[in-house]
């Protein structure tokens, strides 16, 4: 995260030149384009890769075998490797049969044929950028064409697993609104990745204009360029793509935060698991085993349920750190871009108005330190299997671990639109809450049943501009949602809440890990709360033009 | 929300500090402001509501939303040969004003119809085990399925009944269920599409079912047991004023 020269505002793009297609590149002009050649290699090399490794690592003996029989035969008599391993049978049968000239040539063949074969694949894959949409085809046989309309894209990922970063190539996703929309280009060299990423961005944003210095400025950059391993190496060592180091960085993570964070959230599973190894092994063994084995048994069973757990634990830190290393998150004309990895670097980029939730939360433990992480609910376009999957809940994940300040700055740029001086109320009142005169509506009395420990703090508030849910006695969360995106208003009421009179409100907003569901608020109050957030659904939608955030009006 | 940069109020004093002026004490805080307390209300609620808006530290803006428009005029069609009147719960529930259009009784029928054949199926299914294999234990499966059916059944009626949608100005309120009781309002500018299906014997008693989706997924509205024509007219009005209030999502 070196910046060379921090610009604090990006310039405005100069009004001259358009092109046909209203993009600023020779990527965007509405024509059809082809990814990095190097990209079916990429994909389907890997596996090609794998197996001939596994097929070296099997003829390993076969090959020195042969070799020693070529240059000291003597040497052989009385070794006998024979075995039924087909690879081999069919390697001893070729050198037996003096078949070597033609087996070579075979496999040549093959190999010219799965090299063809990439090629095509490659050369029917294209895509184009209009000024409406977004264009993927691809497939021999099976055509598919995908269309992504530019003003529901709901963000642009910029991904760079780790082999790809060698070889200075990208993965450009698009994300659409709904399951499964999303549309991928993979893989771009990162230059171009980053053209296409700015390119989409100004499209979407309502913007026709070109940027006609920044196109030069572009070609200086690739001219520069000249050797692209040269530039994945450097990649490596500064870090994350040329054009997030441009904006600063609004939030710094300290190694040691990070560390120490994560060390605790994991300090905090092994105690977990730890209890449960008590409760689960260690009481059921000491109460019921019997005899000398007793401690024997009593060590594997701890042991053995012990070790796997404190992997986990050690794998869902590691995991966090990694995408934590060398966080940035900056404000750019296109939206908050938010980039982190170690190995792997992701570049998010989440336009305007897409943040259909906010959460702060903090656990127990980092409390003494002032911590907080930052997680939303947005529409994205993952597949159902995606969405359930760990990677989503990572991805939801803004902030991974920040001091209040941090928070405050991060929650501005998500939620631009926000009444500024909203923010000491809701940091008052909100997270750190309840005072008295608390302003939240909180779960009545009779409610104690539902909510023992939360029942003061478990409370909802709605802003001129959003709803507010606060929620946890030990670990804090307070949920923002936005009323200009809210979805839906629901109340919701069962037997035993009917005879306590109480009601459960539950805010729709697209699925993400933000949950906006308060039971056990009074009836009148839950539904009097209904209703104020419905009209303040309706006027903030009214009066809310992000989708297309750059363009008048 | 964004933070505040200015530090006006640093530390929030609510009694020693009563120049403090709110900007808007219009409405300060909608939601607690009972009117008519039905439980005897705590103290603490009591102390608040007589203060309301001095207290607040930090001004938080007041939500003052304009009224919902005149509610959209409903076709005709929708209430052609429905229920009248929304079954309630015996002890007082959630409870909306306006006009709830209700589901066809032909509903109750195309149901009692489909879950009598799928009763059939399983008791025919369950003998034919029992007599070519002599095992008893089909009935106790068999049994289980068809009791679950049964009940289910049983209560279908009032369930029927107590299913409805309000259009109103903004939004339309679906409502369902008596016992857990549940009430959705969905904007008109946030529906994504609106899906009418009906299976064959569906079709034969003309009800279909009508759903609507939006951006998220846990609002799946959907209203079964609507007449043909009423469903059609009802996606109709809805996409003609869904139209007009289009917003991003």
């Amino acid at each position: 995260m070196t910046t060379p020269s921090p610009q604090p505002q990006q310039p405005v793009p100069p009004q001259d030149e358009v092109l046909p297609g209203g993009g600023a590149s020779e990527l965007a002009d509405g024509e059809w384009h082809r990814l990095h050649p190097l990209t079916p290699l990429f994909k389907g090399g890997l596996v090609l890769v794998i197996v001939l490794g596994v097929v070296i690592a099997n003829m390993r003996d076969r090959l020195i075998y042969i070799a020693v029989g070529l240059f000291a035969p003597e040497q052989l008599r009385g070794v006998d490797i024979s075995s039924e391993d087909p690879i081999s049978w069919a390697v001893d049968w070729t050198v037996a049969n003096d078949m070597i000239f033609l087996v070579g040539l075979a496999v040549l063949a093959v190999v010219v044929l799965f090299v063809f074969a990439y090629w095509l694949v490659w050369r029917f894959q294209q895509f184009r950028i209009t000024d409406e949409n977004v264009e993927v085809k691809k497939g021999i046989i099976f055509r598919s064409q995908r269309r992504a309309p530019l003003d529901r894209v709901q963000g642009v990922n910029l991904t760079r697993p780790f082999p790809a970063r060698l070889i200075g190539m990208a993965k450009l996703t698009l994300e659409g609104a709904g399951t499964g929309a999303d549309v991928a280009l993979e893989y771009l060299a990162t230059g171009r990745a980053e053209q296409v990423r700015r390119d989409i961005l100004r499209l979407a944003s309502g913007l026709r204009e070109a940027k006609a210095s920044s196109r030069r400025r572009d070609e200086e950059e690739r001219r520069g360029i000249v050797d692209t391993v040269s530039e994945g190496v450097t990649g490596i060592v500064t870090g994350v793509d040329r054009d997030d180091v441009v904006p600063e960085s609004v939030v710094r993570i300290p190694m040691g935060r990070l560390i120490g964070s994560q060390a605790i959230t994991g300090a905090l599973w092994v105690l977990f698991f730890l209890l449960l190894i008590v409760v689960g092994v260690v009481i059921p063994v000491t109460l019921f085993a019997d005899g000398p084995e007793k401690w024997i048994i009593l060590a594997t069973a701890v042991l053995g349920s012990g070790i796997p757990m404190v992997i986990a634990a050690f794998a869902v830190v590691w995991g966090a750190l990694q995408k934590g290393f060398r966080y940035s998150i900056a404000p750019t004309p296109d939206g908050v871009r938010v980039s982190s990895g170690l190995l792997t670097t992701v570049t998010r980029t989440i336009p305007p108005g897409r943040v259909h939730a906010v959460e702060i939360t903090q656990n127990l433990l980092w409390r003494p330190f002032g911590w907080w992480s930052v997680r939303i609910n947005r529409m994205g376009g993952m597949s159902a299997s995606q969405q359930n999957s760990g990677q989503a809940a990572t991805a939801a994940v803004v902030l991974p671990v920040g001091t209040r300040a941090d928070v405050e700055r991060v929650v501005a740029l998500l939620l631009p639109d926000g009444p500024e001086r909203d923010g000491q109320f809701v940091w008052e009142h909100g997270i750190l809450g309840p005072q008295d005169e608390d302003p939240f509506t909180t779960v009545p009395g009779r409610g104690m049943f539902w909510h023992w420990l939360q029942r003061r703090r478990l409370g909802v508030r709605v802003t001129a501009y959003a709803t507010l849910i606060r929620r946890g006695r030990l670990g804090r969360r307070l949920a923002i949602f936005p009323l200009a995106r809210l979805q839906g208003v629901a109340v919701g009421q069962g037997p035993l809440a009917r005879m306590q009179d109480l009601a459960t409100l539950r805010l729709h907003a697209v699925p993400g890990p933000v949950s906006g569901e308060v039971s056990a608020l009074d009836r009148d109050a839950a539904q009097r709360l209904a209703d104020v957030i419905g009209r303040g659904a309706i006027a903030a939608a009214e009066r809310d033009h992000t989708h297309r955030w750059a363009s008048v009006g | 929300m964004s933070e505040s940069q200015t530090p006006q109020n640093p530390e929030p004093n609510p009694s020693s500090e009563p120049n403090v002026a709110p900007p808007a004490p219009v409405a300060p805080n909608e939601a607690p402001a009972d009117p008519a307390p039905p439980a005897p209300v705590p103290p603490l609620r009591r102390r608040r509501e007589s203060e309301a808006a001095p207290a607040v530290p930090v001004a938080p803006t007041a939500p003052d939303f304009p009224a919902s428009r005149e509610p959209i005029p409903a076709p005709a069609e929708l209430d052609e040969g429905t229920y009248r009147g929304i079954r309630e719960p015996r002890r007082r529930g959630l409870a909306l004003d306006g006009t709830w259009h209700q589901i066809s009784p032909k509903y109750v029928v195309s149901q009692f119809v489909q879950e009598g054949l799928l009763l059939v199926v399983v008791a025919v299914a369950a003998a034919a085990v029992w007599y070519f294999t002599g095992q008893w234990w089909p009935w106790i499966a068999g049994g289980a399925i068809m009791l679950v059916q049964i009940v289910s059944l049983a209560i279908l009626p009032r369930q029927a009944k107590a299913l409805g949608y309000m259009l109103r100005g903004d939004d339309i309120v679906f409502r369902k269920g008596i016992l857990w009781q549940r009430m959705v309002a969905v904007p008109y500018g946030r529906m994504q599409l609106i899906d009418i299906t009906h299976g064959p014997l569906d079709r034969i008693f003309g009800v279909s079912k009508l759903k609507m989706v939006t951006a998220a997924a846990s609002t799946g509205v959907e209203i079964p047991g609507l007449g043909q024509q009423a469903a059609e007219a009802l996606r109709d009005t809805l996409i003609e004023v869904a139209e007009t209030r289009r917003t991003g999502l």
